[in-house]
């Protein structure tokens, strides 16, 4: 059983999402925005309950959102640093999901190097899951606080026209925005070199292009993606001078876009690889720290709904 | 002398175009006589009733991993050869992708007697073209052929080096020796866990353009052009490298092409939400890929259809897709899965056994894979029509991946017969 408006055990990525799901998730969202920003922050939705943070890659942002996410609804919240653990003793993800299991967690928020982990996971354990980023696959709570910031900046989510600019191909966050964004009826382009770009391109409903300049024109909302420092030298780019000079975006790149039109970026940036540091910081174009702040929200409402179900299910076992 | 009799059957004869009604005899394991549909009962010797089900030659399956010396606990001469009986698969040409890998004639006289200690059917090994299959130095490919192996492969390891390749391939040649190689382009193919393309991209896993499989085969096919080479490819899987099998054919080189029974069956999409038990090498290709293959096998244009049998224990399977093991066990699930060709209308029974058992007996010089005069008894009796349910669990495999647990399948082996002894018989 669960709630019919989100009606949904894990949020392993966007696929599963359906339109007003989606919406549901974002208006819950608002309002834990509008408490973060008061002085007494608390309320008690996730009240007794246990939050595990899993990152089996490096995060500082991704997992404290979560983290202060958990906590102002009440949870108990423990970080795991899975680098440091059993892992490299040689504990299979699987055995590691199965012990946690045991200490019945309620709220599993996993990061995994590889596609498809985290659903390996939600499969072996009881509680709910949030996938917190796997692989190049999907990472569902990025692409709701970038939902959430160009609603709250545009007024709407639905027919803007919105560019997603740089290494597509290896961009977990460039999946579930290309899906969520689809969802939402609006027009997509993405903007990168042809060895940034994903396979198969073509059958996603999208506009390609390789040219920045004729990709941003009248544009509502830029998304910049990061890119890896592994990927910068030779491999899928001849330099990182050639690629800023190519796809970094600074004003003169913007200029091709609406006047009003956005910037974002999933941080942490390269300042003067994918984007100009003065731009960046322009708080006149540059949604990025809305983009922080819309995390915590966003995490604050998919893990409240999520609670809401596990209860559900719970009081109906019972 | 033993005797044996089957009646009332529907004879599926690779040597015909069409099933006909009709019965065998077979005298000290080999087929001696064909009788027609109304013969009259005989009284000497066993007399089997086929009471209309087909048979068929016992399957000869080019490519199947039985994980000795190395990994006994994925797959043993005895747990594959009994799965081989339940399959239908009377000849079992076996691989040497094991560890360490078949490479001497110490290791394949090895192999050679736990086969006969062991499996109730034939088996016959292959042995590896380079040492360790490291694609440096080839192997005593005389002294390995004395010892009894049919053909020579490195398997999925693709000898990069073209000129240790063309050396390989210019000795095997004189010693009239069949080289099995692996089209694939391993640079272009390195990490790939699926086919490139949207799912791939959807599903956020590395992929491989089904181009590296025609780039392969055309360096191949150029090395075969410049040392006359017998070569036989292990598995033709897209469209793309259809033509160039064609023209190499047409040009009159001494080369034959191999498919899976998973390709001819599966498609890139099953893999759904990360199941590693469709993770194959190489990966399930698109649906348009599929008929095109399975039309070349009606066509003849791919002569073989293998199961490629590789086993994989639990622990290798159960990982994020990228971290698994590749490959899935088919020697059990070979016949119904070859039916679904049958009932969908894509290749008919006669061609399908020219694919299964004939082709590769020719390939290799094998008198099995017939029902001529002659040939050894080596038959499997089966139901084209009956369905069942596909439960991994009943598997006589030590190791149970199979991409079709859970599936309806129809088709199941009733009895299965080498040189004429019945080794397998359905419940």
């Amino acid at each position: 059983m669960a709630i019919m408006s989100f009606p949904h055990r894990h949020l392993l990525g966007i696929e599963a999402l359906r339109q007003e799901e989606i919406t549901t998730l974002l208006d819950l969202a608002d309002s834990y925005a509008a408490l973060n920003r008061q002085p007494d922050k608390h309320a008690d939705a996730l009240a007794g309950l246990t939050q595990i943070n899993m990152f089996f890659e490096n995060s500082t942002r991704t997992q404290a959102s979560f983290e202060i996410a958990g906590k102002r609804l009440g949870a108990d919240v423990m970080n795991m640093a899975m680098q440091a653990s059993s892992v490299k003793k040689g504990e299979t993800l699987i055995d590691t999901a199965l012990t946690l299991n045991a200490m019945h967690p309620d709220l599993l928020v996993v990061r995994h190097p590889h596609s498809g982990a985290v659903n390996l996971l939600a499969e072996k354990v009881n509680c709910a899951v949030l996938n917190a980023g796997d692989g190049r696959h999907e990472h569902p709570t990025q692409a709701l606080l970038d939902a959430l910031t160009i609603r709250r900046a545009k007024g709407r989510l639905h027919r803007l026209s919105i560019a997603i600019c740089g290494d597509i191909a290896h961009s977990r966050v460039a999946r579930s925005n290309i899906m969520l964004l689809g969802k939402m009826e609006n027009r997509l382009r993405l903007i990168g070199p042809p060895t940034l770009l994903p396979s198969g391109i073509a059958e996603f409903g999208v506009e390609v292009f390789e040219d920045m300049a004729e990709g941003l024109r009248d544009v509502d909302v830029v998304m910049m993606l990061r890119l890896q420092k592994e990927r910068m030298d030779g491999g899928f780019i001849p330099s990182e001078r050639e690629y800023y000079h190519r796809y970094g975006l600074d004003a003169a790149k913007l200029s091709h876009a609406k006047p009003d039109a956005i910037v974002m970026h999933p941080g942490p940036m390269n300042r003067g690889v994918e984007i100009d540091g003065t731009l960046a910081d322009d708080i006149n174009r540059s949604v990025i720290q809305d983009q922080v702040e819309m995390g915590v929200a966003v995490r604050m409402a998919a893990m409240d709904l999520l609670a809401r179900n596990l209860k559900l299910t719970r009081g109906t076992a019972a | 002398m033993t005797k044996l009799t089957f009646l009332n059957a529907r004879l599926v004869d690779p040597d015909r175009d069409e099933v006909v009604t009709g019965g065998l005899v077979v005298e000290d394991g080999r087929i001696t006589r064909h009788l027609p549909r109304d013969a009259p009962r005989l009284t000497s010797g066993r007399v089997i009733d086929c009471g209309l089900k087909y048979l068929a030659p016992g399957i000869v399956d080019l490519g199947v991993k039985v994980c000795e010396p190395g990994d006994r606990h994925k797959e043993s001469y005895r747990s594959a050869g009994l799965a081989a009986a339940a399959g239908g698969v009377t000849t079992m040409i076996t691989r040497p992708d094991t560890d360490p890998a078949i490479d001497s004639p110490e290791a394949l006289e090895f192999v050679a007697r736990r086969a006969a200690e062991a499996a109730p059917v034939n088996v016959l090994p292959m042995a590896a073209l380079t040492k360790g299959r490291a694609g440096r130095e080839m192997t005593e490919i005389g002294f390995l052929m004395d010892a009894g192996a049919v053909a020579f492969t490195d398997c999925d390891r693709v000898v990069t080096d073209t000129k240790v390749l063309a050396r390989a391939l210019s000795y095997a040649r004189g010693l009239g020796a069949l080289v099995v190689g692996h089209p694939q382009d391993p640079g272009l193919s390195r990490g790939a866990a699926v086919t490139s393309g949207k799912f791939a991209s959807l599903r956020g896993l590395p992929g491989v353009s089904p181009m590296a499989e025609r780039m392969g085969l055309d360096r191949d096919i150029a090395l075969i052009e410049m040392t006359n080479a017998r070569y036989h490819a292990d598995q033709i899987t897209c469209a793309r490298a259809l033509p160039a099998l064609a023209r190499a054919k047409a040009n009159g080189l001494d080369i034959t092409a191999g498919t899976s029974i998973h390709h001819l069956t599966l498609n890139a999409l099953d893999v759904a939400d990360y199941r590693t038990f469709f993770k194959l090498k190489p990966p399930l290709r698109d649906e348009q890929d599929r008929l095109a293959v399975a039309e070349a096998v009606a066509s003849g244009l791919i002569d073989v259809i293998s199961s490629m049998h590789t086993p994989q224990d639990e622990e290798s399977k159960r990982l994020p897709f990228e971290e698994a093991a590749s490959g899935a066990v088919a020697l059990e699930a070979f016949l119904p899965a070859a039916m679904r060709l049958y009932h969908a209308g894509l290749v008919d029974l006669p061609t399908l056994w020219r694919a299964m058992a004939r082709n590769p007996a020719d390939r290799l010089g094998l008198a099995a894979g017939r029902l001529s005069l002659g040939a050894p008894a080596d038959l499997v009796l089966f139901d084209p029509d009956a369905p069942f349910l596909m439960d991994r669990a009943t598997l006589r495999s030590k190791s149970r991946n199979t991409p079709f647990d859970g599936a309806r399948m129809q088709g199941r082996v009733l009895a299965t017969y080498v040189a004429g002894a019945q080794v397998f018989e359905a419940d």
